[in-house]
């Protein structure tokens, strides 16, 4: 029961929008993901998308502040350590957008007037950072046991200058690119929870974006249920 | 007996306006409060503006200092913008460093700056290496009810239209920066992004500027900043109920609407203003 699991997918996806000629072939990066691997921490985890990796650990429910506390739901708190330098205010901006997304998701009602905090540390960024953080958040809070009503992931497109969808891109991909667009997707109905973007866009790129991490987070989800399947059905 | 439902459960009190399609202050759902804008009150500052969006009041003012450009561009300047919820706007905030909700402004704010390249930074460079421009651009929240964003977008945008920067000349011989207060010109604005932001109701229902109650009682919020040729800048969802993408190309179309009017009332300022 103590053992981690070590799950590696290489996941291919092809474009899934409508409107073909835009759309090249969106690839993902090689996925892994390591649960239960710290000991202090009600649930943890790692998720490595290519190179860039983040830890994420989650404990909850726990006690609350009084003066935090809410008296009839779960009290969510998220913390972004950057791997250098102290917390600025971007991180903050992401701690915003990530603790809100799990607020959706999470069934707070169940635990009231508890805390749950999930906290995460970059590894290593080399792209796609806010959705690898997603990712990791919704692992941990999973290898917790936090009751949720569904799970979610992030996925990451860029647009370059021509207009070229490119899924999961490296950091130097991102850097040149026209827009970096980040969305955090729901399991059940694959409704967007969050998004984030940088750089300018017209309407119809933003729909084929959307549909394509769509597209893509189907695989997302399949990779999730299969490392769980793998990690329960030994123990 | 309405004040005590209210109290005792507000989101039911909410949701029989929302039935009739109406809103307890009676708006429409799509309708927005009365914008108002005031742009050069301030003396001190070399730009200023005042915006109140129903009681959201905004006031933002420009000051132009001289800086070193950073040395891996040392061809442009600086935007350094501010938000500063006081104690004074709502009860909800404390004195001290900024809470939450204030950096989580800043940084929208510099991620709207940044994405719809408001001003090329290469017009604030004044010698390439070593002077430029900085702008330091504090937006101060004076009344706290509800849609901070846009509030602040449009007190940016007012503001960076009414500053004026002196002409500055570098002497040869002494290397010294010479000011000519006299010759003052407008800053060269090349886009105007304007934020619209909408309130999720029970996963399904959106309403377009919510008051402070209205966000509270929400499920989740959409800030859409849009700029003239209808292109995004940035599409701010920090989480809540989801959306489908029909839902998403409402809110476009809603965003496009808001921007022929805020541009519309822009104009009129300025229009109004310019005989100085």
């Amino acid at each position: 029961m103590e053992e981690s699991m070590q799950i590696e997918t290489k996941v291919r996806a092809e474009s899934g929008t409508e409107s073909g000629p835009r759309g090249a072939s969106c690839t993902l990066r090689h996925f892994a993901c390591e649960q239960n691997l710290l000991s202090r921490p009600d649930g943890s985890a790692s998720f490595l998308q290519g190179d860039t990796s983040v830890l994420a650990g989650v404990y909850g429910p726990a006690e609350v502040k009084v003066r935090k506390e809410i008296f009839n739901k779960a009290t969510l708190e998220v913390i972004l350590r950057p791997k250098i330098g102290l917390p600025g205010v971007a991180e903050k901006s992401r701690e915003r957008l990530i603790r809100n997304t799990c607020e959706a998701v999470v069934l707070g009602a169940l635990h009231p007037r508890t805390s749950i905090t999930v906290v995460l540390q970059v590894i290593s960024d080399a792209g796609s950072l806010l959705a690898c953080c997603l990712n990791a958040a919704c692992m941990a809070l999973v290898d917790a046991g936090v009751p949720m009503r569904a799970l979610f992931c992030g996925v990451t497109c860029a647009l370059d200058s021509d207009g070229t969808l490119m899924l999961d891109p490296t950091a130097k991909q991102e850097k040149e690119a026209r827009a970096v667009l980040t969305f955090a997707l729901d399991s059940v109905e694959r409704k967007l929870l969050m998004s984030t973007t940088k750089g300018l866009y017209s309407d119809t790129e933003l729909q084929q974006c959307l549909a394509a991490a769509q597209a893509a987070s189907q695989h997302v989800f399949r990779f999730y249920r299969e490392s769980l399947q793998r990690r329960y059905s030994k123990s | 007996m309405a004040a005590g439902f209210k109290t005792v459960e507000p989101l039911e009190y909410y949701r029989r306006f929302l039935k009739e399609n109406c809103r307890p202050d009676g708006r429409e759902l799509g309708e927005f409060r009365t914008t108002t804008v005031n742009v050069g009150s301030i003396g001190t500052a070399d730009g200023s503006s005042l915006v109140k969006l129903g009681n959201t009041t905004v006031i933002c003012g420009i000051k132009a200092e001289f800086g070193a450009p950073p040395t891996d561009a040392p061809d442009k300047g600086y935007i350094v913008p501010n938000v500063d919820l006081s104690p004074l706007c709502s009860w909800r905030f404390r004195s001290g460093p900024p809470g939450e909700e204030a950096q989580v402004a800043s940084q929208f704010i510099a991620d709207v700056i940044e994405n719809s390249q408001i001003i090329q930074k290469e017009d604030l460079c004044i010698s390439p290496g070593k002077l430029a421009w900085v702008l330091y651009c504090d937006l101060i929240c004076l009344n706290h009810d509800g849609n901070i964003l846009d509030a602040c977008t449009f007190a940016l945008l007012a503001a960076l239209k009414n500053v004026q920067l002196p002409e500055v000349n570098i002497n040869e011989e002494t290397a010294l920066a010479e000011v000519n207060l006299k010759k003052k010109s407008y800053l060269n604005i090349r886009t105007h992004p304007v934020a619209t932001s909408f309130a999720v109701f029970d996963d399904t229902l959106l309403i377009v500027d919510p008051t402070e109650e209205e966000e509270h009682l929400a499920t989740g919020t959409l800030t859409v900043v849009t700029d003239e040729e209808g292109k995004l800048c940035c599409l701010h969802k920090p989480g809540g109920s989801g959306l489908t993408g029909a839902k998403l190309q409402d809110c476009m179309s809603r965003a496009v609407t808001r921007h022929k009017e805020v541009k519309k009332l822009m104009d009129e300022v300025f229009k109004s203003m310019k005989p100085k």
